[in-house]
């Protein structure tokens, strides 16, 4: 959208906001309060003196320590950490399947079924995916007799990280420009070399930026992790489930939040790369 | 069709390189759809399967074919004479699904669509600011959000222990479990899916029209029901498309706020899979929701909703 300098400048004196409409303003605080609301009471109730979640008495890092010198809660970490790394292998997946995809000159044939395959498992409810991959793993285990043990978790999670990862890909690669490559062509680079060379750094911030959502969704699944996760396999979704189901102490409220640091912290880096311009 | 038409081109007339590039591309793109089709589809198919065989009686299927699974999502069978009966209570939950979901979808875009106006007309850094905003809570976790829900409105939470202590009340107000949670709930989890479509849509939406309408003397109103509303078309039936669809497939949200006593189509799936141990029902029950899945992404008023962008 092209604007006036004027009309810009008049907007953010905020002397007369022409487009505005009444109320509007309003509502958009509130949307944005009640995003915000229950995450800010989270964290600093994890912050604090009492084991009463009503009142509010002083600052302490007691919760905090005791969620950290919980072993099981260590163990579920390990879980989530192992599963979420190797994860982001489906970046490599999504990368190539990107490479494929929108650099076509012309649509191939089957273009098109392809790209409802990768957009699949954002379509399918979770708990679908959930029941159908749990019926996948029992036929494959009790009539051919194979488990992948922490194999499982890793490749489901992988199925869905896919699309993930592809989004922040895709968009960078239509935003590039192809005269780059087709300059080292002319410059007698081969094809591997000029991939190597000019189109892999461009899209570097993509790629990084598809990884750390693959690995943040991956590290926050919940509800398909609780039917393909096996005995000893508990992620920290699950850990933090079965504490929920218990009456709540605070130990779950510092464990929330440092949760909820990390994947803040995950998403904001992977917008900040994302965006970054040449 | 357009892919035919492509590919005549792409068989006859080709330079040999650009066939070959074509050949790169669908290398390139093989390995995703191997492990989304192995991992993805295949167990898709095996579900299916699964709804027309009959259940093992302790979880698992027994491969004897069956459509008793379907009749039983209407009927259930007397365990004495054999007969069947019309029982709606599995109708009952998948009806309050689809009525969760609608109701969802209003309220997201009766609250979204003002906030996603109000960000578009924003300058362009504040733009960008509004939407990482928005994101955050989107893409952290769900159980942790509504873990957060929970604390506020429960019958030991902030609201009612606020309400307590300034003397407006001295019982608290039961918040949480009923239907009133979960709504809360679908609303909080999934706002950010109805304000982000309709964001890009208004952004780039030409704001001299507004001027021009008001210079014409039309009401702010007029302005916003006769050009912006139609304009930002697509960008509503994508956003009403993406929160409807999970709200439908919603299954967290309604576990732990509904704890038990208000099931959505999501929990009763996952309950056959668990403690009844009715596997067939579960699968079947499932692609009931696909269904309804499929056929909200078919019929949803397509007019004037921007082409798909394959790529």
């Amino acid at each position: 959208m092209v604007e006036a300098p004027s009309q810009a400048h008049r907007r953010r004196r905020g002397v007369l906001d022409v487009t505005g409409q009444p109320g509007f303003r309003t509502i958009a605080s509130i949307c944005i309060g009640i995003l915000y609301a229950p995450l800010v009471v989270l964290v600093l109730l994890s912050f604090n003196t009492s084991d009463l979640l009503t009142q509010f008495d002083g600052l302490s890092l007691q919760w905090y320590r005791l969620a950290l010198a919980n072993r099981d809660f260590y163990e579920a970490a390990k879980n989530t950490l192992i599963v979420a790394t190797a994860t982001t292998a489906a970046t490599v997946l999504a990368t190539a399947a990107a490479l494929g995809m929108t650099r076509a000159l012309r649509a191939w044939r089957g273009q098109t079924a392809a790209y409802t395959v990768i957009n699949l498992p954002l379509m399918v409810p979770e708990i679908v995916v959930a029941i159908a991959t749990l019926a996948f793993f029992s036929v494959l285990s009790s009539s051919l007799g194979i488990s992948f043990g922490f194999g499982n978790l890793i490749l489901t999670h992988t199925v869905f990280c896919i699309p993930v990862a592809y989004m922040p890909i895709r968009a960078r690669l239509a935003g590039m420009d192809t005269s780059l490559d087709q300059a080292a062509a002319d410059l007698y680079a081969t094809p591997w070399h000029a991939f190597r060379r000019v189109t892999l750094p461009l899209l570097a911030p993509g790629i990084i930026a598809g990884a750390a959502l693959a690995f943040i969704i991956s590290f926050d699944n919940f509800t398909i992790s609780q039917f393909v996760a096996g005995p000893g396999q508990s992620t920290l979704p699950l850990y933090i489930w079965g504490m929920i189901r218990k009456p709540i102490t605070p130990e779950v409220n510092a464990m929330c939040s440092l949760l909820l640091a990390i994947s803040i912290l995950f998403i904001f880096a992977s917008s900040l790369i994302s965006r970054r311009r040449n | 069709m357009a892919d035919r038409v492509f590919d005549a081109a792409a068989t006859n007339g080709l330079p040999r390189h650009e066939r070959r590039a074509v050949f790169v591309q669908r290398l390139l793109t093989m390995p995703a759809l191997i492990v989304i089709g192995i991992f993805g589809v295949v167990p898709l198919v095996i579900a299916l399967a699964y709804s027309f065989l009959e259940p093992a009686p302790y979880g698992g299927v027994e491969w004897r074919f069956s459509t008793d699974a379907y009749v039983s999502l209407l009927f259930q069978k007397d365990l004495f004479d054999e007969t069947w009966s019309f029982v709606p209570d599995y109708l009952l939950i998948f009806w309050r699904t689809v009525v969760y979901a609608f109701l969802i979808t209003v309220i997201c875009l009766l609250l979204g669509f003002p906030t996603a106006y109000f960000m578009a007309t924003r300058l362009p850094a504040q733009r960008n600011r509004w939407v990482l905003l928005v994101t955050i809570p989107f893409w952290s976790n769900m159980l942790i959000r509504i873990m957060a829900i929970m604390l506020i409105i429960r019958d030991q939470g902030l609201i009612n222990g606020f309400l307590i202590k300034i003397g407006l009340i001295d019982q608290p107000i039961p918040m949480l479990y009923p239907d009133f949670a979960i709504v809360l709930g679908l609303f909080y989890s999934f706002l950010p899916l109805m304000v982000l479509p309709l964001f890009s849509s208004l952004e780039r939406f030409d704001l001299r029209l507004v001027e021009a309408g008001l210079d014409l003397y039309a009401t702010r109103r007029k302005v916003l029901t006769r050009i912006v509303i139609p304009l930002a078309k697509p960008g509503i039936i994508a956003g009403c498309i993406l929160v409807f669809i999970p709200a439908l497939g919603a299954y967290s949200i309604p576990l732990i706020l509904g704890a038990g006593t208000r099931m959505m189509a999501g929990n009763l799936i996952a309950l056959q899979f668990g403690s009844s141990r009715n596997w067939p029902l579960g699968a079947a029950q499932a692609a009931l929701l696909m269904t309804g899945v499929i056929a909200a992404l078919i019929f949803h008023p397509r007019k004037g909703a921007g082409k798909v962008d394959h790529g």
